[in-house]
């Protein structure tokens, strides 16, 4: 199982309704599958994080899926909108099945 | 009339030629604060702009999370002695602060010059008795990040007199001398054409400032031996080995060459 290090950037309170980023950033080697070895000329299988989700409260509110040309550590943001105070739940999955998850916890006021 | 058409050619390959040279000196006149001492400049101020900008946000730098596992390794126990890093370090934004400007240094006992690298595995051998990393491997990398990114802000200031004057020497004469297929040697490049084009790239003047750098090649974190490494193979020439004493000697001319440049690590380049 890869090790990755994920790090995570939301404010921690915003006002109901106001848009706010995001920043997500994951340690993760991305071996892109189309690289052979150089000694014994076989080919590297693909080993990249395929699928990024987020969830609030448990509900899915920004998800993609990635494919080779991603880069080594992949780096995300994006904006969201907030209504209620809850958990922000980030979810990564990666070709050997490995999931790696943070969460942050944000108040709106 | 073919005459014609040539010179035309040619008219056309000199503005091409001026052009290109147009849109590489706006760069030169900037005022680059802190990344440049006199005539000496930073990596950073030859990076493209979208690189610059990965570097300047400590969030969005992926050499950062080296530093967060670096300080993981900083207070984890290891070895016989059941010690660890900060057992007798303390903190390492005091004990480390300023350490990356002066290294690396001649270390009487081992009679050589000795750099962060080889100063945290000595620690890690006597005064933990653990065993050495190896060098290049994740955790020393992440070791070497976390304690230069403590100096960062710091000016570099090595020593190049007294007992490492003879190691500078060689590390000048490293520098100067032709090597390789291609028959270059490192001024060839970072000193005649620093700011000049190599191919796609633009040359800088090879300053180890932010070493170990993430460099978007690699994809990953490097140190400077890697870095050494990389040069001497494309001039043809057989690298040395990781932690060899022609490399130590080499770091120490190169961070000299950067005296008074600010410790960035980690930047990320290219």
């Amino acid at each position: 199982m890869a090790i990755a290090k994920a790090r995570i950037k939301v404010p921690k309170s915003v006002a109901k309704g106001e848009i706010f980023q995001v920043k997500t950033l994951i340690s993760h080697k991305m071996e892109t599958g189309l690289r052979k070895d150089k000694k014994t000329g076989e080919k590297i299988p693909r080993m990249i994080l395929n699928r990024f989700v987020c969830k609030y409260n448990g509900e899915e509110v920004f998800a993609c899926d990635w494919s080779t040309p991603i880069s080594a550590n992949p780096y995300t943001a994006f904006y969201l909108k907030a209504s209620e105070s809850g958990t922000l739940d980030f979810i990564w999955t990666d070709d050997e099945g490995s999931v790696f998850e943070k969460s942050a916890d944000i108040m709106v006021t | 009339m073919k005459k014609t058409h040539q010179g035309l050619l040619a008219a056309v390959g000199m503005a091409i030629g001026v052009t290109a040279f147009a849109t590489a000196s706006p760069a030169q006149d900037m005022d680059w604060g802190a990344y440049q001492v006199e005539d000496r400049r930073s990596g950073y101020t030859y990076a493209k702009a979208e690189t610059r900008a990965i570097q300047d946000d400590d969030f969005g730098n992926p050499a950062m999370i080296r530093v967060d596992s670096g300080e993981a390794l900083w207070n984890k126990v290891d070895g016989e002695a059941g010690k660890s890093c900060a057992d007798c370090h303390g903190d390492a934004a005091e004990s480390m602060r300023g350490v990356a400007t002066s290294y690396p240094k001649f270390d009487g006992a081992l009679g050589k010059l000795k750099n962060i690298e080889q100063q945290i595995n000595y620690c890690r051998t006597e005064r933990m008795e653990a065993k050495e990393w190896k060098y290049e491997s994740s955790p020393l990398l992440s070791m070497t990040v976390y304690v230069r990114h403590q100096s960062r802000g710091m000016p570099i200031n090595v020593a190049i007199d007294g007992p490492a004057a003879p190691f500078f020497e060689k590390g000048k004469a490293f520098y100067n001398q032709r090597r390789g297929l291609l028959d270059m040697s490192c001024a060839n490049c970072h000193v005649d054409n620093a700011g000049g084009i190599i191919r796609a790239n633009t040359l800088s003047q090879g300053q180890t400032t932010g070493f170990p750098v993430y460099r978007l090649k690699w994809q990953k974190v490097g140190s400077t031996h890697r870095r050494f490494r990389g040069c001497n193979k494309q001039v043809r020439s057989t690298p040395y080995a990781y932690s060899s004493d022609e490399y130590v000697n080499l770091e120490l001319f190169v961070a000299w060459r950067g005296r008074g440049l600010l410790v960035e690590t980690p930047a990320i380049r290219n």
